[in-house]
């Protein structure tokens, strides 16, 4: 169903690589040994780069202290204490690196479930419906995609201050469950998977407009809603300036705002670096995992989608 | 945009009430359709303007006064409109300006770098000769799932001699005093960070515009006998520049944002300040100096700054013949 709403998008390995015709000099042949030998080689390369901090963390992960520092980074101590790091990581401060991961995953599953029901009904409404000053109100929400992000947070706190919303789970939760981009995303997807057709189909029918857009609509934007979903559950994951102006309370904490906690504290007492390296380590698997498991649904190409017009 | 642009015309034809007959069946659904419309949009709408316009506003108003505490600095202090003192200050404050500099060399060197990595990249798993694409594609992106505060504390510890094996191979080759966190060399440090968490993802968007390239196009030009370089110069590059520019703006925008990377860096190094960036001087101007009038007038600059650019980028990009947004 995914590949039949938008064709344009399906081949994400094709690369419409084409095949040359076959009469090909051998001059030509060696030619492109050579550039065959440079483009992997640059690509072995890249992926060194890209893995290097990865693959640096996952190994301090099983480090003692001492080790970290005196022996080589990259690879294994003679007396490797992971599963005692794992132990120090999940009980200190009474567990709260657990804690910490399940604010993260409310924060971003919870904000980013809500962002989506709201920005693919909005988007939807942009789409298919007339109503006066349409594109002005849609163009200053687009300017939202351009306002950074710490320009909003700061303010916000003194707003959300004068009604004693600053420290709750809301102060985080509520701002994240606002995506301007993703009804923008939304708007352009229902133009394009949503034929008037078949509205119109359903109003004969006797369908209602909202049961056109829960029952019919959001069947057929379901990779939108996916990429929405993912795209807003990354911003919200890796946000930090937010619940830093908004939290006090360590108990609260996302898990980048619990790791940088306890980074202030490694001046005082040097065991913290382990357990942030091994918290780091802890929370890149999770992502990592997220990520590469969630591939097949993450469809830049729908991010993209703004540039097919 | 161009999406936006191209619907507005054809809005007429695309908005089922738009288009309804003088019909009675269609009078009827003109009645009724703007219930169903508020249900879809207000909530959005209600969220937008509580937690993006409201503060923005909030901003502007709050940069235009200033607590005065009263003589002795007894009882509470008195709000007084003030104008544009606030933004006079945070622009005749040397650190301040400094960095706004530091901000703009930053842009000058994280944007070219981030999208010729990410154009470079996607280019290379779009070669013919490239093998295992679909691996390498997933590894480039891995890093945009990490956060940037703890990429930074990653790279933090890639920084220093003591932890860093890249810093310790280069001292067992005899390379000594690399300083990455150098006065000199922290902007790249920082920019660094960014690209190794962004380009994966910028990489992604341009390698969906690729591939929406037909394959016919490559094969007419092979016939005329065109090279790699050539397909890339003369159809790959034109044929996904509007997605060149996309990435470009969501990475101007985002160097705007520099916040987290130096604070996290901060404590490895005496060259970031504790006013590093406009929105870390902000930050502190709010929180730990008290003054969160100038602090919002210096936000409102950044804001200005990122409208300014983003109008001045596509400005720019727009004039050189065909329109990308």
């Amino acid at each position: 169903m995914v590949t039949s709403i938008a064709p344009a998008a399906t081949s994400v390995d094709g690369h419409g690589r084409a095949h040359g015709p076959d009469r090909e000099t051998s001059r030509r042949a060696r030619r492109s040994a050579a550039s065959s030998v440079a483009v992997n080689g640059l690509l072995v390369l890249a992926a060194i780069y890209f893995l290097l901090p990865i693959a640096w963390v996952l190994i301090a992960a099983t480090k003692s202290p001492g080790d970290l520092y005196s022996t080589f980074g990259l690879w294994f101590s003679d007396s490797p204490q992971a599963w005692e790091n794992l132990v120090d990581l999940f009980t200190q401060d009474g567990g709260a690196f657990s804690l910490w991961i399940v604010n993260s995953v409310v924060y971003s599953g919870v904000g980013a479930a809500v962002a989506t029901v709201l920005s693919v009904a909005a988007g939807y409404a942009f789409a298919k419906y007339d109503f006066p000053a349409k594109e002005a109100v849609f163009w200053t929400i687009l300017g939202g995609v351009l306002v950074p992000a710490t320009v909003i947070a700061l303010p916000l706190y003194f707003l959300l201050n004068t009604v004693g919303l600053t420290g709750t789970y809301w102060s985080v939760l509520l701002p994240c469950m606002v995506s301007p981009f993703g009804v923008y995303l939304a708007r352009i997807h229902a133009n394009a998977s949503v034929p008037d057709e078949v509205i119109e189909a359903a109003r004969i029918d006797g369908a209602g407009d909202l049961r056109i857009f829960g029952g019919i609509a959001t069947r057929m934007m379901t990779p939108a809603i996916v990429t929405v979903f993912l795209f807003q559950f990354v911003t919200i994951w890796n946000n930090y300036l937010l619940p830093l102006v908004m939290l006090n309370d360590p108990k609260r904490f996302p898990i980048t705002l619990g790791l940088t906690l306890w980074n202030s504290q490694t001046q005082r007492d040097p065991a913290f670096t382990t357990l942030v390296v091994t918290g780091s380590a802890v929370s890149v698997v999770l992502l990592v995992v997220l990520m590469v498991s969630l591939q097949r649904f993450w469809r830049a190409d729908l991010t993209a989608g703004a540039t097919k017009g | 945009m161009t999406a936006t642009a191209t619907a507005a015309p054809h809005s007429a034809q695309r908005t089922p009430i738009a288009s309804g007959d003088a019909a009675p069946a269609a009078s009827r659904r003109r009645r009724r359709t703007p219930g169903a419309l508020w249900v879809l949009l207000v909530p959005f709408l209600v969220m937008f303007a509580a937690f993006f316009i409201a503060p923005i506003v909030f901003a502007i108003v709050d940069s235009l006064f200033t607590q005065r505490s009263s003589g002795l600095g007894l009882g509470a202090p008195t709000r007084e409109f003030v104008g544009l003192d606030n933004y006079v200050g945070a622009l005749t404050s040397a650190s301040f300006v400094a960095s706004l500099g530091r901000l703009l060399a930053f842009a000058g060197i994280e944007v070219p770098l981030m999208v010729v990595t990410a154009l470079g990249l996607a280019l290379l798993l779009g070669a013919a000769a490239a093998r295992f694409p679909r691996i390498f594609r997933v590894t480039y992106f891995m890093p945009y799932g990490v956060p940037g505060v703890i990429a930074s504390l990653l790279w933090g510890f890639l920084y220093i001699p003591a932890t860093s094996p890249v810093l310790q191979a280069l001292g067992a080759l005899g390379v000594d005093g690399v300083n990455p966190l150098s006065s000199d060399a922290a902007l790249f440090a920082i920019a660094n960070i960014a690209l190794w968490g962004f380009a994966g993802y910028n990489m992604l968007i341009l390698i969906a515009a690729l591939d929406a390239i037909p394959a016919e196009l490559y094969e007419a030009a092979r016939l005329d006998g065109a090279g790699e370089w050539r397909l890339i110069w003369h159809i790959k590059l034109p044929l996904i520049r509007p997605s060149i520019v996309l990435i470009t703006l969501f990475t101007i925008i985002g160097t705007l944002q520099l916040f987290v990377e130096p604070l996290v860096l901060r404590p490895l190094t005496t060259a970031i300040s504790s006013d590093y960036t406009p929105n870390l001087a902000a930050y502190n101007q709010a929180f730990a100096q008290g003054n969160p009038n100038l602090a919002a007038a210096m936000a409102v600059i950044v804001a200005l700054l990122a409208f300014g650019f983003s109008a001045l980028f596509l400005r720019i990009v727009n004039r050189k013949g065909n329109r990308a947004w």
